[in-house]
């Protein structure tokens, strides 16, 4: 054998590598959202699917146009980052809510919220929650006005006046309903549990069937694409204080069942909160960060002028975060006592 | 089953051990030229103590240790010395060779090969024995034995930790020196422990290897304190901090030795060359070499004398594929890729490894979306991600303060890295240049 080496290559270790991949993993959560963009598709119709697909086009329009707008695989389009973007905020949105505002919100979410961070992996606030928080302060009527689920066989029926011209007031001449939470809020009357469990209530398109979103997570959590411990931290987090306040005035406050599977708990606690750019990085900073969460759920939601605290409960977190990661440093192996280094600049 | 005890954090990344675990150790037949370089171990190069024309034999020293972290380097052949020059290293560098042409009319039979009476001999004659059997540590890092074994005044050993670990993918040359060298590796501890006066000895295998666990199992003596300790399959259990962990749950001080907790670690290969040497006066000459991978022809397990080079071993196994691309000396994690084929074998090769195209291609880097799995990765606890950001930043000094000196560059932050940031490979810049910097401060 000659000492020829024209044909090895000079490269560094390690060279065995997991087959992971962040674009895989976006795909992977948008899988596990499918079950619930189909039952929203069932309960609210065309108007559900025209949230979704106007809220996700715009998202990775958005994206395309202000990274080099070169060829689509190439582009950070490619990641699927803001296709979930788009998916989520439209998960958060009423059913009949017109569409230049979801246009609007979807822009919004991608260049506030994460663009001008400096991209994917900068942003300090999940940028669904980011875009939804600019509708709900800009169109707080349009933002809580919820459409009641019916069957397939109204399909075609529009929710409300999705069509709307832009800055237009939009008119409401179908339905109105109320979610559970502002039932519960402004009428003290409690919806069954298993409705809410199952789905077919109003509220926002992913907001309806808990047990969809369970699934989806527990899916994501078995391949390991799911921190866990954030939304087992919120549900405990929700069912303790929840918990605490019913026991100590029952006629006043609902109990945790009500809290955990009422609005978008479950969607936020899953999806939400668990996206890992803007949650701490250790298991114990996700711990806090989850109890954190739930604190602020049940403080919103019972005390705050509002039905409904997920949203602001996540963003607040969400700001907190790199806090939470610097009091959460990993303890080193061997680490002796004091672990202050002398660090000399 | 029973239950196997391990490290924290860690990976299991594909293990490709089954191309070369079924295959016995095969003896190469002499090549017509060895090459043995004078640094060939931590610490000093040893000093040559034959000139060109000398006829040597095998097993003869031919060169005396250049200090204390230094060992003596043995002829692997019987021939005569043809010069001393710069050779082609696997570490990269030119550096200073002895080249030995073979003798083919000699039987090659051992230079003063008889057994010690090591039973009679005190632990400093024992330890100083061993300085002059050349050994240096067989698992990779080729640490210069003696050293290890002389403990320090003020410190005792009660522990001795035989690695039988392998944990790197691909290489299995310690699997097959349990399985077929288990006396001597048994020898080679009850030397060891006599040296250090140790209390018992654990010799850790990772539960992989039920075969060679079985092997050893039987023939530890039942009135020896040695006790086989099965492990789960994790890399990089193999690193002397993580095997003490896993073995004898303690942690070793940041910036300390394992023999601040009493413990000191040898490897399999490295105890059974220890035993032969007092069994019939067989130096460091030859090793047990892996040579395995998609990128070779016939995966084989060999015995080759220190100093064969690469070309020689890889022909012996059928030379390399057409789509071979890279070749290791060590394992795909920590292993030293190879640009020329005349490189020799050194003391501390335990396996070449060739890789294929197909195993380098490259792939896209993306955005940390800070997921975690290396914080969850990192044996020694580190937060890869944030050391990641500064390294790619060139905030070198602040990498201080995040404990980058503590990193051991295992890999497995880079091999879990859903994104493909070369984690590791940033790291080891950040620490050379950290150290550099060091350096010349200390220098100033």
């Amino acid at each position: 054998m000659s000492n020829t080496t024209s044909r090895l290559v000079i490269a560094t270790p390690p060279f065995a590598k997991r087959s992971v991949n962040t674009p895989m993993i976006m795909r992977h959560v948008i899988y596990a959202l499918i079950p619930t963009v189909i039952a929203a598709v069932i309960y609210f119709g065309i108007s559900a699917l025209l949230l979704i697909v106007i809220c996700t086009a715009t998202c990775m329009l958005a994206e395309w146009l202000s990274t080099g707008r070169g060829p689509l695989f190439l582009s950070p389009v490619a990641d699927g980052s803001a296709a979930l973007t788009g998916i989520l905020l439209a998960l958060t949105l009423p059913p009949g809510l017109p569409l230049w505002m979801a246009v609007l919100g979807s822009l919004v979410a991608v260049f506030f919220g994460k663009l001008l961070f400096g991209g994917l992996g900068q942003n300090v606030f999940n940028p669904s929650l980011t875009g939804r928080a600019f509708l709900q302060a800009s169109f707080p009527v349009a933002l809580t006005t919820w459409a009641p689920p019916m069957g397939l066989r109204e399909f075609l029926v529009l929710r409300g006046d999705s069509f709307a011209l832009p800055f237009t007031r939009p008119v409401f001449d179908g339905l109105t309903a109320a979610t559970p939470l502002a039932k519960m809020k402004f009428e003290g009357q409690a919806t069954d549990w298993i409705s809410m469990f199952y789905g077919g209530i109003p509220g926002s398109l992913g907001e309806t069937s808990a047990l969809l979103l369970v699934l989806g997570g527990v899916y994501l959590a078995w391949r390991g694409f799911l921190n866990w411990r954030v939304p087992v931290g919120i549900f405990l987090s929700v069912a303790i204080f929840a918990s605490a306040l019913h026991y100590s005035d029952p006629s006043r406050f609902p109990d945790a069942l009500h809290h955990l599977l009422a609005g978008g708990l479950v969607l936020g606690a899953v999806f939400m909160a668990t996206d890992p750019v803007s949650s701490p990085l250790t298991p114990v900073g996700s711990w806090i960060f989850a109890a954190g969460i739930g604190l602020l759920v049940v403080l919103i939601r019972q005390f705050g002028g509002l039905p409904e605290g997920v949203m602001y409960a996540i963003l607040l977190m969400n700001a907190a975060t790199p806090l939470i990661d610097r009091l959460t440093q990993p303890g080193i192996y061997g680490a002796t006592k004091p672990v202050k280094e002398a660090s000399k600049s | 089953m029973s239950e196997a005890k391990t490290f924290r954090h860690g990976i299991h990344p594909p293990e490709h051990k089954e191309l070369t675990a079924g295959r016995a150790i095969e003896r190469i037949k002499f090549p017509d030229r060895v090459v043995l370089p004078l640094s060939q171990h931590i610490g000093a190069p040893s000093r040559p103590l034959v000139k060109a024309g000398d006829k040597v034999f095998r097993g003869q020293v031919i060169a005396e240790p250049g200090g204390f972290v230094s060992v003596p380097l043995h002829s692997s052949v019987t021939g005569t010395v043809v010069a001393i020059r710069k050779h082609h290293h696997p570490n990269g560098s030119l550096a200073e060779c002895i080249v030995i042409d073979v003798d083919h009319t000699s039987a090659q039979t051992l230079y003063d090969g008889y057994a010690r009476d090591w039973e009679s001999m005190s632990s400093a004659q024992l330890l100083e024995e061993i300085r002059q059997g050349g050994f240096v540590g067989l698992g990779g890092a080729a640490f210069p034995t003696h050293v290890k074994l002389a403990v320090p005044e003020g410190k005792h050993a009660r522990w001795l930790l035989i690695n039988g670990c392998e944990c790197e993918p691909y290489l299995t040359s310690d699997h097959r020196i349990m399985l077929e060298w288990a006396d001597s590796i048994l020898l080679g501890i009850k030397v060891m422990a006599r040296i250090l006066g140790t209390e018992k000895s654990y010799i850790a295998v990772e539960n992989n290897k039920w075969d060679a666990i079985k092997a050893l199992r039987d023939r530890i003596p039942a009135d020896m304190p040695c006790e086989l300790v099965p492990l789960e399959t994790k890399y990089p259990q193999g690193a002397e901090k993580m095997l003490i962990t896993a073995v004898l749950k303690k942690e070793v001080p940041s910036g300390k030795l394992p023999i601040d907790v009493q413990v000191v670690v040898q490897n399999v290969g490295t105890a059974a060359g220890i035993g032969d040497w007092f069994a019939f006066g067989q130096p460091l000459i030859e090793r047990v070499v892996t040579v395995t991978g998609p990128g070779v022809v016939h995966p084989t397990t060999l015995l080759a004398p220190v100093g064969m080079s690469l070309a020689e071993v890889l022909t012996h196994c059928g030379g390399l594929t057409d789509d071979a691309r890279e070749i290791l000396f060590g394992g795909p994690m920590m292993g030293t890729p190879q640009q020329f084929l005349d490189v020799p074998i050194l003391k501390g090769t335990s396996g070449i490894v060739c890789l294929t195209e197909g195993q380098l291609q490259q792939r896209q880097e993306y955005p940390c979306i800070r997921c975690s799995a290396c914080l969850d990765a990192c044996p020694v606890y580190l937060n890869p991600s944030s050391l990641g950001a500064l390294a790619r930043a060139g905030k070198y000094d602040d990498m201080i303060g995040q404990h980058i000196m503590d990193c051991m560059e295992c890999g497995s932050c880079s091999y879990v890295c859903p994104s493909n940031i070369p984690l590791v490979q940033r790291f080891r810049v950040a620490k050379g240049l950290l150290r550099e910097k060091q350096a010349r401060e200390k220098a100033a």
